[in-house]
């Protein structure tokens, strides 16, 4: 999908949140800090850089988009359900029995999602699964993972981020949401992860570094990652929580829903 | 059908069964640094192109299996069994609960393979892989059906778990017989009305010789194969519930394992005297593998005499 100015897809981005928000508030549980954090970056992906069509969410031939971090599920329920491929009534559903809106992002529960998430550190592995499946069937199909960075204390990380370089896939990105917050603190309180850029850096990897939450900084990387002859890791310096005062780099809404009043606060400030 | 390498192990039998599978340009192998010991090392010799060698990694192995698999590719992945183990979560997160279907091939498992010692030793592998659902898993006892159980994995709809063994074990199956051999259906080795011995994996030898035994004792034993432990063939075991006594034989630990299993059918269906001959919730240690097969218990001897306990002195039923 192509051609979007940076207007609409800001536009487009602020739905999302909104959604983000009423659907964590009327389940009462999920997690909304680490899905506001990341809307911008899906908005870019779905509306501008991925190969992907809303009429045909299966298409074989399709980008693929890997969630590792799954607990962003209503992110990427915002986002499908902005392109048209799911429907209002497909997010009112989310986490209750039945719905195809899982807690976390379950492919064969959801069309147009294309990894079962929910245990951290795996994305990345499938990415390259995917990667190495494009190339081998001389496929110009891309395939962009946005990770967590709480997400990268999984040993499995580094596994995939060695095993990409070694394997040297051109075809694979990974979005790290540097939103610098995991479920109990501050990643720096949990567990420092450090220099992100020059951990992937010294696995082999291209990196570009930028405010993901400025729409035409994200085109312009996803951009670039798609030329790279290198998988690239593109480190997205973000605000958990964005958009909303009170859930911004506070830890205690990585997973936890707003009431009543801080719903009504949240969707003016969103509005 | 012919060999890579004579003669054989079941191991040598997936070696085989990758390189049968090859003209199928979907088939995809991965290897973490022990493609040698898996035999997974010819398939990779011919077509380089589609094996994916990973390194010591096999967590990752696991779901760059998956992400093959959902792009239409049929992966076959291997590592020592044990360390298949490491993978189970990603199995059972990242393969199994997906839908995706992805093979798992687990080499040198069991008390089977020998001085490496206890740290590779597996023997819960079996048990824990049976718990996922819609997983398939199976232990040939040598290299044909190894070989032949592999190839119809090919159009297999369920991701699976295969142990192999390291070791060589005696022909069980020809060539010819063991294209007959399918997934889940159990194959009775020989007749006998007295008691059934039920077998898998390197077992299944020693049940023969156990039943030639117990036939120069008057005592005529059935033995079955039980290749495929999940989805398990309820029938054989009870047709085998109708000889009044059942003595399951495997190299893995009796809690999780082939005994196990016929037990929960058993239990439910058909309560049957039955015994277990298997590893008795114990690590093993190095010492060749019939030296260390023979201190776990894991002996014709020991199938011998729990078939005799049950049919000469039988207990309440």
């Amino acid at each position: 999908m192509q051609g979007y100015a940076i207007g609409e897809l800001n536009e487009s981005a602020s739905r999302c949140r909104r959604r983000i928000v009423e659907m964590v508030y009327k389940a009462q549980s999920g997690h909304p800090g680490g899905s506001l954090s990341c809307i911008d970056i899906l908005v870019g992906l779905y509306r501008s850089a991925m190969r992907f069509d809303p009429d045909n969410p299966s298409w074989e031939d399709r980008d693929r988009f890997i969630m590792s971090k799954g607990h962003a599920s209503p992110a990427v329920y915002s986002i499908l359900r902005d392109v048209g491929v799911l429907d209002d009534s497909d997010l009112d559903g989310f986490r209750s029995l039945g719905s195809v809106c899982q807690g976390h992002v379950d492919r064969k529960m959801t069309a147009g999602v294309d990894f079962s998430a929910g245990s951290l550190g795996m994305g990345l592995s499938f990415g390259l699964g995917s990667a190495l499946a494009a190339r081998l069937d001389l496929s110009e199909r891309h395939t962009w993972v946005l990770l967590g960075d709480g997400e990268l204390q999984e040993g499995q990380i580094w596994e995939a981020a060695m095993a990409a370089s070694h394997l040297e896939v051109s075809n694979l990105t990974a979005i790290i949401d540097r939103n610098r917050i995991q479920n109990d603190n501050f990643v720096d309180e949990q567990m420092r992860i450090g220099d992100i850029a020059s951990k992937f850096r010294s696995f082999g990897w291209n990196i570009i570094e930028i405010d993901g939450h400025d729409m035409n900084d994200i085109l312009i990387a996803l951009s670039e990652a798609k030329a790279s002859v290198e998988p690239t890791a593109i480190v997205a310096a973000t605000v958990k929580g964005k958009g909303v005062s009170f859930m911004e780099d506070n830890p205690a809404f990585h997973g936890a829903a707003p009431n009543d009043e801080q719903f009504a606060l949240a969707m003016e400030e969103l509005s | 059908m012919t060999g890579i390498s004579e003669p054989g192990a079941s191991r040598d039998g997936y070696g085989d069964a990758l390189l049968d599978l090859a003209s199928d340009e979907r088939v995809v192998v991965l290897e973490a640094d022990l493609g040698k010991s898996t035999k997974s090392c010819h398939f990779r010799a011919k077509f380089p192109n589609r094996t994916f060698c990973l390194g010591i990694a096999e967590q990752n192995m696991a779901l760059v299996g998956a992400g093959l698999a959902e792009a239409g590719k049929i992966p076959f992945a291997s590592t020592f069994a044990i360390f298949s183990e490491r993978a189970f979560e990603q199995f059972r997160n990242g393969v199994a609960r997906t839908g995706l279907v992805v093979h798992l091939c687990g080499s040198h498992g069991g008390m089977h393979t020998g001085q490496d010692g206890s740290s590779a030793q597996s023997t819960e592998d079996l048990g824990i892989f049976r718990t996922l659902p819609g997983m398939t898993v199976m232990h040939p006892c040598d290299r044909n059906s190894a070989r032949s159980l592999t190839r119809d994995l090919l159009t297999h709809k369920h991701p699976s778990y295969t142990r192999t063994a390291r070791n060589k074990t005696r022909e069980i199956y020809s060539e010819d017989e063991a294209r007959n051999l399918k997934i889940g259906v159990a194959s009775e080795l020989r007749a006998g009305g007295d008691a059934t011995i039920i077998a898998c994996g390197v077992m299944v030898e020693r049940a023969m010789d156990a039943a030639e035994e117990l036939s120069s004792q008057g005592i005529e034993a059935r033995v079955v194969d039980m290749h495929t432990l999940k989805p398990i063939d309820r029938e054989a075991i009870l047709r085998a519930a109708e000889t009044g006594a059942i003595v399951t034989a495997e190299d893995h630990s009796v809690i999780g394992g082939l005994g196990s299993a016929v037990a929960e059918i058993l239990s439910e269906e058909c309560p049957t005297r039955m015994k277990m001959v298997g590893v008795m919730d114990k690590f093993g240690e190095s010492g060749s593998p019939d030296e260390i097969m023979n201190k776990m218990g894991l002996t014709s001897d020991n199938i011998v005499q729990r078939v005799v306990e049950l049919v000469q002195k039988p207990g309440r039923t």
